[in-house]
């Protein structure tokens, strides 16, 4: 029991106050626009005292938001190779006899974990010990093979996030938009390319659906979106786990949990010849991303959508119906994460399984974070994190390095990203020169 | 008494032509009308005649051994709709006359409405093991519980904690490596909780004292956890297995007596000591959160920050220590999954029971007893699904399984009773 005396209660008060950080109260929430934080706010640099005259490129370089993502990236990998450098067993090893030859430890640590991460490297990027040119430029791609689901769930939280709305539910959307987009590039019939636009139409208005029972549930009846769309990823789960028991779903004699695979016509067109798996949903990621930007920055509704974000009570007063707006952005996110996977099986994966979804949705969470919920923020992203994934496999089978590093590292840097003045106090960086404008 | 008053008071003004008294209210006498017209129908008229089903309440080495009982699936579905029929009635007449609907007749409602259920599902196999299925559905309800007692303190005081997932999965990813190192699995159950805390300040370092927004933090920390625990166990876990993760399991130490009562007794008092520090939590907050001097300050952060700080309350350093407190005892839970059921630590053993634990908080009002009844709920469903799917009946169990879901969207949204969850919780706190 915190039973303390009323009378310290209040002396320690300071205790747990913020006490390194020069500006700890800056909330930079999704919706909150915190990119605009750091950077260029000329106008009101003269309220920041005689200081800020000095106020130079370099100063504004490191108080930027930009810089304070790359630091955390940086100390994401360096966290996670200190944990791969603690469960290597040479390097355990190294340590046991570390007061009598220290460097042997240090070399160790240093070739663990540099060999991880140039594996990693190479996997997502170029790998210039492949045999062949092809296999060399091969990661790339399979960078943005990776990236694509990342990329279409990821903006699709991003929209909500920046409508005040937190849609834990990409990965029920995602889910629903494999069983339909899956299920309509198998089970009919149509002439070659009409057939997947159709099967990628139908993963999104499953996701759609999906999406907007939260966002009806939300406009109605106040239900919180955040528990629903829970809810509902698991009620997706589940359903995807009975439709694959069911024979006239799976259309398969096979007793595994999984359906057919697609027609050849339901197969996304593939960007390059074989040995590559870049297939067309990367460019309808691309196009989803001009999409959401130009939804959210140049038309009405997007401008509503934002209203409603940052304030509904001011959005309500100003004749914005708060009800339809949080109807209709849950819609159009789930739609996005519905796309994201129907792409999944029309591009690579090919039939329904289990563990289609993987943790995707979540993931995806993460991406729209990094990405402070802006639409090109969220396609970068989604290509790194794209990469991380890629580059886990070979990292993996070359090394031993488990991808589940991958998984701690992108929640370091999330972590890290969601509150700047930490980065700042541990890199002793400057805090922005104008209090942030939100 | 009182309704009678009121009503012989409405009469009085029945002059004014307007009707005073308050709306019958119909959601209770309908839900169940319209259950019991269709477990009549389904489980009773329509089930196929000819078929026994046997409830099996034996199990090895009890003291009295129940014998089996067995009866024609159709007629006892038909005598289950009928007095299921008869609580409609009840109910209804109870509602009529603007009285509340007592509580023996919604929970024998409840049961009887099982009761046909299973009748009815083990008509075609035949045989139906109580005893198992509810010893099974105390030992899935165990995790939740914690789970949901960790969500109730940390949001009664103002913080929401989506990482509950991600605390239990960290109590059982300790609990197993300690008791492992220990080759005692009370050392795993000393460790279990200090995983969980551990969470917690993490949580609500970035939470009280950066401000972030503590569904992000929760959702993230949730990832960092199952990426941490699932890289350990694929590396050094993994790589010696008999010393970091050999299994390990606490006791069962049946209660003297009251383990001897059959049935009951056999599930609720033969268990391990984690059940029984469950049971120790849920009454101990039961009575902590409402009736103590701690229990009111943390309503009173997590309702009026502000006036808790006008009248001198620490409201950060309270909510710090209550969702520290609140995460040992979520840690806690996570321990069942190895120790508490003598497993080794698998990848991601949690397996989203995090996330059910917050729904069975919800679908409790933020009360423990209720969400410790959700929880059991939540547990028997899913137990049920495991078991019918066992033995091999036409229920699918997926659609069994995804029943909880369901019933918390409805109770979120309103359906069930209108929730209210507590004011100013997510809402940083600051004097400025």
């Amino acid at each position: 029991m915190t039973d303390q005396p009323t009378a310290a209660a209040t002396g320690t008060d300071t205790a747990t106050g913020p006490s390194g950080p020069k500006s700890p109260a800056t909330p930079d929430g999704p919706g909150s626009g915190g990119s605009s934080g750091g950077s260029g706010n000329g106008g009101s640099t003269a309220a920041g005292g005689p200081d800020s005259t000095q106020g130079t490129i370099i100063r504004r370089i490191l108080s930027s938001s930009t810089m304070v993502s790359v630091l955390s990236v940086v100390i994401a990998l360096i966290l996670g190779g200190v944990l791969i450098a603690a469960a290597n067993r040479e390097v355990q090893a190294t340590l046991g006899y570390f007061f009598a030859r220290p460097t042997d430890f240090f070399v160790t640590v240093f070739r663990t974990v540099s060999e991880a991460y140039l594996a990693l490297f190479r996997g997502a990027f170029i790998d210039w010990q492949a045999s062949s040119f092809v296999r060399a430029v091969r990661p790339l791609t399979e960078t943005m093979v990776n990236a694509t689901p990342l990329i279409l769930a990821g903006l699709g939280i991003a929209l909500a996030f920046r409508s005040g709305l937190f849609n834990i539910g990409a990965q029920g959307q995602l889910i629903l938009g494999a069983i339909l987009g899956g299920y309509f590039g198998y089970a009919i019939g149509l002439p070659p390319v009409i057939h997947f636009l159709f099967a990628l139409l139908m993963g999104a208005v499953a996701g759609a659906c999906w999406g907007g029972i939260a966002g009806f549930l939300k406009a109605r009846t106040g239900a919180n979106e955040v528990i629903v769309t829970i809810m509902l990823n698991m009620i997706a789960g589940y359903l995807l786990a009975y439709l694959l028991k069911q024979s006239w779903f799976k259309q398969t004699t096979s007793a595994n949990p999984a359906t057919r695979n697609i027609d050849e016509s339901a197969f996304l067109p593939q960007l390059l010849p074989d040995p590559f798996r870049l297939h067309f949903g990367f460019i309808v990621a691309l196009l989803a991303v001009l999409f959401v930007w130009w939804l959210l920055e140049r038309s009405t509704l997007g401008f509503e959508f934002r209203a409603v974000g940052e304030n509904p009570n001011a959005a309500r007063t100003a004749g914005i119906s708060v009800g339809r707006v949080t109807l209709l952005v849950m819609v159009t996110a789930g739609a996005l994460s519905g796309l994201a996977g129907a792409s999944l099986i029309l591009g690579t994966e090919a039939k329904l399984t289990g563990g289609i979804a993987g943790t995707l949705g979540f993931d995806a969470i993460t991406v729209a974070l990094l990405g402070r919920s802006r639409p090109l923020g969220t396609l970068l992203a989604g290509l790194l994190f794209g990469a991380f994934r890629a580059g886990g496999y070979l990292m993996q089978s070359q090394t031993g390095t488990p991808i589940d590093i991958v998984l701690v590292v992108q929640s370091v840097i999330v972590l890290l990203i969601a509150a700047p003045p930490l980065v700042r106090t541990i890199f002793r960086l400057p805090a922005p020169l104008a209090k942030e404008t939100r | 008494m009182n309704a009678k008053k009121a009503t012989a008071a409405a009469e009085s003004l029945d002059h004014s032509a307007t009707d005073v008294r308050a709306p019958i209210a119909w959601k209770f006498p309908i839900i169940f009308g319209v259950l019991a017209v269709l477990a009549l129908l389904f489980f009773g008229l329509l089930a196929a005649a000819g078929k026994r089903t046997t409830f099996a309440f034996a199990s090895s080495g009890d003291f009295f051994a129940i014998p089996e009982v067995t009866v024609p699936t159709k007629l006892t579905g038909i005598v289950l709709g009928v007095v299921l029929l008869a609580l409609a009635a009840y109910a209804t007449f109870e509602a009529a006359n603007r009285r509340r609907i007592p509580a023996w007749v919604m929970v024998s409602f409840g049961i009887v409405f099982v009761l046909s259920f299973l009748n009815w599902a083990g008509g075609d196999t035949g045989r139906i093991p109580i005893t198992a299925l509810l010893a099974g559905s105390l030992a899935l309800s165990v995790p939740l519980i914690f789970g949901s007692m960790c969500g109730l303190v940390g949001e009664r005081s103002g913080i929401i904690n989506i990482a509950i997932e991600g605390q239990l999965l960290a109590g059982a990813f300790l609990a197993a490596v300690v008791a492992s190192l220990f080759s005692s699995p009370y050392a795993g159950l000393i460790a279990a909780p200090v995983a969980g805390a551990l969470v917690a300040v993490v949580l609500t370092f970035f939470a009280v004292r950066y401000w972030v927004d503590q569904i992000i933090i929760g959702v993230v920390l949730n990832v960092l956890v199952i990426g941490v625990t699932s890289f350990l166990f694929s590396t050094v876990l993994t790589a010696n297995a008999e010393k970091w993760n050999s299994r390990q399991q606490l006791p069962n130490l049946p209660i003297p007596l009251l383990s001897d009562i059959p049935v009951l007794g056999k599930v609720l008092f033969n268990q391990n000591i984690l059940v029984y520090l469950m049971y120790i939590t849920v009454i101990l907050l039961q009575i902590f959160v409402f009736r103590s001097r701690w229990g009111l300050r943390m309503r009173a952060i997590g309702e009026h920050p502000k006036a808790a700080d006008t009248v001198g309350i620490n409201v950060n350093l309270n909510r710090v220590a209550n969702t520290i407190f609140a995460g040992a005892i979520a840690g806690l839970g996570g321990a069942f999954f190895t120790i508490g059921s003598g497993l080794a630590f698998g990848k991601e053993m949690s397996a989203g029971q995090g996330y059910i634990a917050l729904a069975a908080m919800i679908l409790g009002k933020w009360n423990p007893v209720g969400a410790l009844a959700a929880a059991l709920l939540f547990g028997f469903s899913k137990n049920l699904g495991n078991t019918l799917s066992a033995i091999g009946t036409p229920v699918p169990s997926e659609l069994l399984l995804m029943l909880p879901y369901i019933v918390t969207i409805l109770a979120v949204a309103g359906f069930v009773g209108r929730v209210r969850p507590p004011a100013a919780e997510g809402k940083p706190y600051s004097t400025q």
